[in-house]
């Protein structure tokens, strides 16, 4: 993985590179070292220390060493929004990749207008997220929103999606899975580099498709799955817009970790703790990344490593 | 592949209605099913916001439901207007995405050939700290950055919003280049420079033309993301005729005069000019996310 991901081009080993081409490539990167260290690195250092101080932006920051560490495990919020956020790693996240890899592996055969369903698979992400949220809102409505109306028309009685701390969780991940496009979109190219040539000599062989979707196209197509993984990991810890229009959910069940820091940040100004809070997410989200990574060698398939 | 083979032999009306019998019986019928049951799904969503955006009160809250608003009330998109200043959030989302996107775009193609074409110490530590920063919660930089923009007097500005996108343009737009510029023999380079050109001509007359499709991808997916992003505006700007669509489609919400056919309409009207652009750039930006292998 290291080695395909981060040498390109013809590096070769006890190759020295010349001062110019040096330079070269420093002044090339400028641009983002520079915004590196203003806009990203140098940030970090500071949250790093408000994190370990008392902080309303009114006055100077005040040393309180770990204090924010430690109020944060005995908080009942703290833990209930970490809860809500690991609920969504737990089941948004494969949900949604099981669900765009079947919509991908279905608009990937050949159908007429297959260009079509694709943009009508793909029309939901183009939504912004803010009038995607207010629409929903309205769908799911208990009273009048047209998901009710409709069971109604068919006899099922009507369900508090939003408005019921058991409900709204899962609702959350319904509409998600309209916004499935995205990822649908990387697997279809994922599957284009899958090629047909492999399936048909399999056929040949006497494989069933069911086996070459295992055998042939799984393997080829498990670093596009890693890919999204990863994006999904910080994608799902990072949950806040729904939570945020929903006011934290029924019994805070969509106060998701980032919504809960953000309310200690601007709205109880407590900037220090959300500080804390902003590094505890970056430590649970590192953590599982690397797990993901760890698991690589098991389940990725690297057809240049192979090669070489 | 049946095709093929059939266009081969000599065709007469016997074959030919054969083939057509073959054909209708080796149609995926359940898959096309599937496709279209899913397509509708998909779709009504979208339609629902269209159609209530249409409707009277009445109408959008009235059992059974109103399916297609009649007569339409295509006021709705006037009184958002004068409800909100609209015009001026659509110009200042305009400006602000226009000014991004071009930020992002050449910042990140930059970059991305140093990355991908140059050799030099320190380049793959570099690259692991590059790709470690996708990682990077933005939240944990929230605060400081916002401190930072208030001393700089950036507040209330459109700075915070464009500037730092000059500065890298982000790293996973970094990657997604970086990925693409990969699959362009190198031999090009070398070629380029034995005849003497200089590394910023390589990236300028070769990369850039070769590179259209991944940089309409980085564009239309940058211009997605700022049109619809809703909390650095909100933090980093505050008044009325100042915002962005997005924020001001939010404000929608806090009018008690407003109503929710005109925050229907208005979420229409912040949607259409993603799907207008979108619709534009599509060839480019399917070919794109195709062609820069998003394959890890």
């Amino acid at each position: 993985m290291s080695a395909t991901a981060t040498v390109p081009g013809p590096l070769k080993k006890g190759y020295k590179p010349r001062q110019k081409e040096t330079i070269a490539f420093y002044l090339f990167i400028m641009p983002w070292l520079l915004g590196f260290v203003i806009f990203t690195f140098g940030p970090m250092i500071a949250s790093g220390f408000l994190s370990l101080t008392k902080f309303s932006v009114m006055s100077a920051p005040e040393w309180i060493g770990t204090t924010n560490y430690v109020n944060m495990v005995h908080t009942a919020l703290f833990w209930k929004s970490m809860g809500n956020t690991l609920f969504m790693v737990a089941f948004d996240l494969p949900l949604g990749l099981i669900a765009s890899l079947s919509a991908a592996v279905l608009l990937n055969q050949k159908l007429r207008g297959v260009n079509i369903f694709r943009a009508i698979f793909y029309l939901p992400v183009l939504i912004p997220t803010i009038a995607n949220i207010l629409l929903w809102v309205w769908i799911f409505d208990k009273d009048s929103g047209i998901l009710n109306l409709i069971l109604k028309l068919v006899g099922i009685p009507a369900q508090p999606w939003l408005t019921d701390q058991l409900w709204s969780k899962p609702s959350l991940i319904f509409m998600n899975l309209w916004g499935l496009g995205g990822a649908m979109l990387i697997y279809l190219a994922g599957l284009k580099g899958v090629p047909v040539e492999l399936h048909e000599a399999a056929r040949i062989d006497g494989a069933s498709s069911w086996q070459g979707f295992w055998k042939i196209t799984m393997p080829l197509l498990s670093p596009t799955i890693l890919f999204q993984l990863v994006i999904g990991v910080i994608y799902e810890f990072q949950i806040f817009t729904q939570g945020y229009i929903l006011g934290g959910g029924p019994n805070f069940s969509t106060t998701f970790f980032v919504l809960e820091l953000f309310n200690n940040a601007f709205r109880y100004l407590k900037m220090g703790y959300a500080s804390a809070m902003a590094w505890v997410l970056f430590g649970m989200t590192l953590v599982i990344t690397l797990l993901v990574f760890r698991s690589t060698p098991y389940w990725v398939y690297y057809e240049a490593e192979r090669q070489r | 592949m049946s095709a093929h083979t059939n266009a081969l032999k000599p065709t007469s009306t016997k074959t030919v209605a054969k083939q057509k019998r073959s054909r209708l019986l080796s149609t995926p019928w359940p898959l096309y099913v599937v496709a279209i049951l899913l397509s509708v799904t998909f779709l009504f969503p979208l339609f629902w916001m269209a159609s209530t955006s249409l409707k009277s009160m009445e109408q959008a809250y009235a059992f059974p439901p109103v399916w297609l608003p009649n007569p339409p009330q295509w006021d709705n998109y006037a009184k958002i207007f004068t409800e909100l200043p609209f015009l001026t959030f659509t110009i200042n989302s305009i400006i602000i995405t226009v000014l991004n996107t071009l930020g992002v775009v050449l910042a990140s193609a930059v970059v991305a050939f140093g990355f991908s074409r140059l050799r030099a110490k320190g380049r793959d530590f570099l690259f692991i700290v590059l790709i470690s920063t996708i990682m990077l919660p933005s939240q944990v930089i929230l605060v400081p950055t916002f401190i930072l923009f208030k001393y700089l007097k950036w507040i209330n500005t459109i700075l915070p919003l464009v500037v730092p996108a000059y500065f890298g343009g982000g790293a996973f737009n970094i990657f997604l280049l970086r990925q693409f510029f990969m699959t362009i023999p190198f031999e090009y380079d070398e070629a380029a420079i034995m005849d003497g050109a200089s590394w910023w001509t390589i990236f300028w007359k070769i990369m850039l033309p070769l590179s259209k499709p991944a940089l309409a991808t980085v564009a239309v997916l940058n211009i997605v993301a700022v049109w619809t992003d809703f909390f650095g505006p909100l933090i980093y700007l505050n008044d009325l005729n100042k915002m962005t669509l997005a924020v001001g489609l939010s404000f929608l919400r806090g009018q008690h005069t407003a109503s929710l056919t005109l925050l229907m309409a208005g979420g229409m009207f912040t949607t259409l000019p993603i799907l207008i652009i979108f619709f534009l750039a599509q060839r480019y930006f399917v070919e794109g996310i195709q062609l820069s292998g998003l394959k890890g």
